[in-house]
């Protein structure tokens, strides 16, 4: 009851910080550059994990489903077909969603959290500076803005991946991969994949920023906050996962 | 000048600060001073309105700050500059960015102008030629020495340092507590300073409040904190070695 208590305390005191977020930006020239330098921490620098992660997850899928479905019965267009709705539907959106969560929701908690404990927010906010919107509303929407583009990377990559790796086993001809690439290909699956990154991408964000921006303590309650930011936002993205495939099934 | 009525604030059931009575006079460095634990930031934070008061007022020369909306506040918070504890500069930003940024965020002039103040008041604090230099580069007087810097850039009427000497050598300190005390004649400006550094006391304490157990229990100057009959403030002063040699003189006197 007390557990229950506290994870309702807990919410509506979420939604309290997010109302003080969402406000206009008191100086729109400081805004936009913040804005650009969180596109590049939490975006730009984060093509490389997303890259690698896609390039070696489409080369296993592909190899697993050539091992795996090695029957004549399977139709040669199969693997390109599986893999394709594989990368968008679950694994691009879904999977590349926690990695940039552990990455970047450990980030933004661990940087807020240290600007809490050094007082820089209460420095803000002795200036007269909205410190939550001044210091979150930049990191939503710049998870907002590059997320669904690193996912679309993701899955372009994925598929090439793939394509190493039915190039690699030798049994699969490119134009049998890409004839399964192809068919009944619809553009809602990708509308679904960028849904999804998007809702995923102001999970956790908003979460990560809460953790950081209201913690009290020293340097240990940074590793936990960080620590919490990480798994509540996998734990969410996971039940929205489910939420949103059945909305668009 | 700034005036506390009747100011009370509990954490839960714990009453911090009790029925503090006190005014803060302009032109001169205000002193509060008191054992760790006894409430003294946790007025400052109320003054600087970080934290609310359960009970009471403070006035901020003609205005009330419980009176004030939102929009009246943030413009308060305008005419204040704070010094925090560990200088609370900006880590991501130069030196230059630190202290343009208050001027910068209430588009108070333009970059060239901005540039001016920025240097003017990096030679006040004699730090002139490090604006490029980031917080992490420069030691720590010197960082005390950037948030005293930004927090005259918007040249305040109010000016609060929260234990500004604390983790600094003596020489350092007197030189922090010798700036604070031309910046606030020069300017004229309405400085508390929250401190237990005894030194700051006996250079810069023009108008000193103990306060023990969140209560105010004594005011004063520099020039009678030694001589008072006061059992808690006298506890205070003369714990250490140092201090205890000048009791024996006085009580002698």
């Amino acid at each position: 009851m007390k557990k229950l208590r506290y994870l309702i305390e807990d919410f509506g005191n979420y939604l309290l910080l997010m109302k003080e977020v969402f406000r206009w930006p008191q100086n729109m020239h400081i805004f936009k550059r913040q804005l650009l330098f969180e596109i590049r921490t939490l975006g730009l620098d984060s093509i490389l994990i997303v890259f690698l992660v896609s390039v070696f997850v489409g080369v296993a899928v592909v190899v697993q489903l050539l091992i795996n479905l090695e029957n004549p019965i399977y139709p040669d267009w199969i693997y390109g077909f599986s893999a394709r709705k594989t990368m968008m539907l679950e694994f691009s959106p879904t999977i590349i969603a926690l990695i940039l969560a552990g990455k970047c929701a450990s980030k933004i908690s661990s940087e807020l959290g240290t600007q809490r404990i050094s007082e820089q927010i209460d420095a803000l906010e002795v200036m007269g500076v909205h410190s939550a919107s001044y210091l979150i509303l930049p990191k939503i929407i710049a998870c907002m803005i590059t997320f669904p583009l690193l996912i679309i990377m993701s899955i372009f990559v994925s598929i090439l991946g793939g394509a190493v790796g039915a190039m690699t086993i030798g049994t699969l001809s490119m134009a049998a991969y890409t004839d399964g690439l192809r068919l009944e290909y619809h553009n809602i699956d990708l509308i679904f994949a960028i849904v999804k990154i998007f809702v995923y991408s102001i999970i956790i964000s908003t979460i990560a920023s809460y953790r950081g921006y209201t913690l009290k303590g020293g340097s240990v309650e940074v590793g936990i906050q960080s620590t919490k930011s990480v798994v509540q936002s996998c734990i969410v993205i996971m039940i929205f996962d489910l939420i949103i495939t059945n909305l668009f099934m | 000048m700034i005036k506390v009525e009747h100011v009370s604030k509990y954490f839960g059931e714990k009453k911090v600060l009790s029925d503090i009575n006190t005014e803060f006079e302009n032109g001169k460095c205000n002193l509060i001073i008191g054992k760790s634990g006894s409430g003294k930031t946790v007025l400052m934070k109320c003054l600087v309105s970080l934290y609310t008061p359960d009970e009471g007022y403070i006035h901020f020369d003609d205005r009330i700050l419980r009176h004030l909306n939102k929009k009246e506040k943030m413009l308060l918070r305008k005419d204040i500059g704070m010094l925090f504890q560990g200088g609370a500069l900006f880590d991501s930003m130069t030196i230059e960015e630190n202290i343009m940024f208050p001027i910068r965020m209430f588009q108070l002039s333009d970059y060239k102008t901005m540039r001016k103040r920025v240097d003017f008041c990096l030679e006040r604090v004699n730090l002139s030629g490090i604006n490029k230099q980031y917080p992490s580069e420069i030691s720590g007087g010197m960082q005390k020495r950037v948030a005293i810097a930004r927090a005259i850039a918007t040249q305040p009427k109010y000016l609060f340092c929260d234990e500004p000497n604390s983790g600094l050598d003596p020489q350092t300190s007197i030189v922090i507590d010798q700036l604070i005390k031309e910046i606030t004649h020069e300017y004229n400006i309405t400085t508390v300073i929250n401190t237990h550094d005894m030194n700051s006391v006996m250079e810069i304490g023009e108008n000193i409040n103990f306060i023990n157990q969140g209560q105010l229990w004594w005011k004063g100057n520099y020039h009678n904190v030694l001589n008072s009959n006061n059992t808690e403030l006298n506890d205070f002063i003369f714990c250490s070695a140092l201090t205890k040699r000048l009791k024996p003189q006085n009580d002698h006197e």
